[in-house]
């Protein structure tokens, strides 16, 4: 699979995680975000960007119950629980956010 | 809920060249989902896999060592590291990434995962346990 950005055609495997993370950026963000149907507000670049941190500092997607307990210690507990980060999510916080994020799916995930 | 079992994964090899360690690592995140009672124990040159500064580019393989770090963030904090295998190494603990993991329930407070003990001391803790699984 492929999107399409800016005029450049960035590859995705077959669920639509990025082929080459390296190659990330908002607007190829923004692109993945649209295909899944969801509209990128503060919150979800919150979410996005700490999962991108956490990736830098430790080479992994976290599994879900990891993200959100997280999430709940940096940002405070409103936001450190699944009811928050699934509506801001639908599909699954680390999965979709991951996706959104160009990280690979997290590891657990199947 | 379903009787929690003691599960130890013992690691016995060097990090690269193999697969072994990495597969380890995945398969031990992967349990943490599962809310068992895991413990990691790293003996001979499995204690390679938890040395600082590793450096991985001209063997062509990603360094996962900054995953171990992460072990704490899966409840995965009692991590045993056999004295007699740092030894033969010339290791110390020193050597070793500082595996820490935070005590939700002690306000957050850091404590160290990693307990070097005695091979004997590592016997026991395989006998103790319910299922033992060998990279």
């Amino acid at each position: 699979m492929a999107l399409e950005v800016g005029g450049k055609t960035i590859e995705t495997d077959e669920e639509g995680y990025l082929e080459n993370r390296d190659e990330w950026n908002m607007d190829i963000a923004n692109a993945i975000a649209i295909a899944e149907n969801l509209e990128m507000s503060d919150c979800h670049w919150e979410v996005v960007n700490f999962l991108r941190e956490y990736y830098e500092e430790y080479q992994i997607a976290p599994a879900v119950r990891v993200l959100t307990k997280a999430i709940g210690k940096k940002l405070g507990k409103d936001k450190g629980n699944s009811k928050y980060l699934y509506e801001l999510f639908p599909y699954g916080p680390a999965k979709q956010a991951c996706k959104i994020a160009g990280l690979p799916k997290p590891t657990g995930c199947v | 809920m379903p009787e929690t079992k003691k599960f130890l994964y013992v690691n016995r090899k060097a990090p690269y060249g193999t697969i072994y360690a990495l597969e380890a690592l995945e398969v031990v995140l992967i349990g943490a989902a599962f809310e068992q009672d895991v413990s990691l124990a790293f003996l001979d040159d499995g204690v390679y896999q938890i040395t600082k500064g590793q450096d991985t580019k001209d063997v062509g393989m990603k360094n996962f060592s900054p995953t171990y770090k992460a072990l704490g963030d899966y409840d995965v904090n009692k991590i045993y590291v056999e004295q007699e295998s740092l030894d033969a190494r010339g290791l110390t603990l020193d050597d070793l990434l500082p595996l820490t993991w935070e005590d939700e329930d002690d306000d957050w407070a850091k404590k160290d995962s990693i307990k070097v003990i005695s091979a004997a001391e590592m016997a026991k803790i395989m006998e103790q346990s319910d299922v033992v699984f060998s990279f």
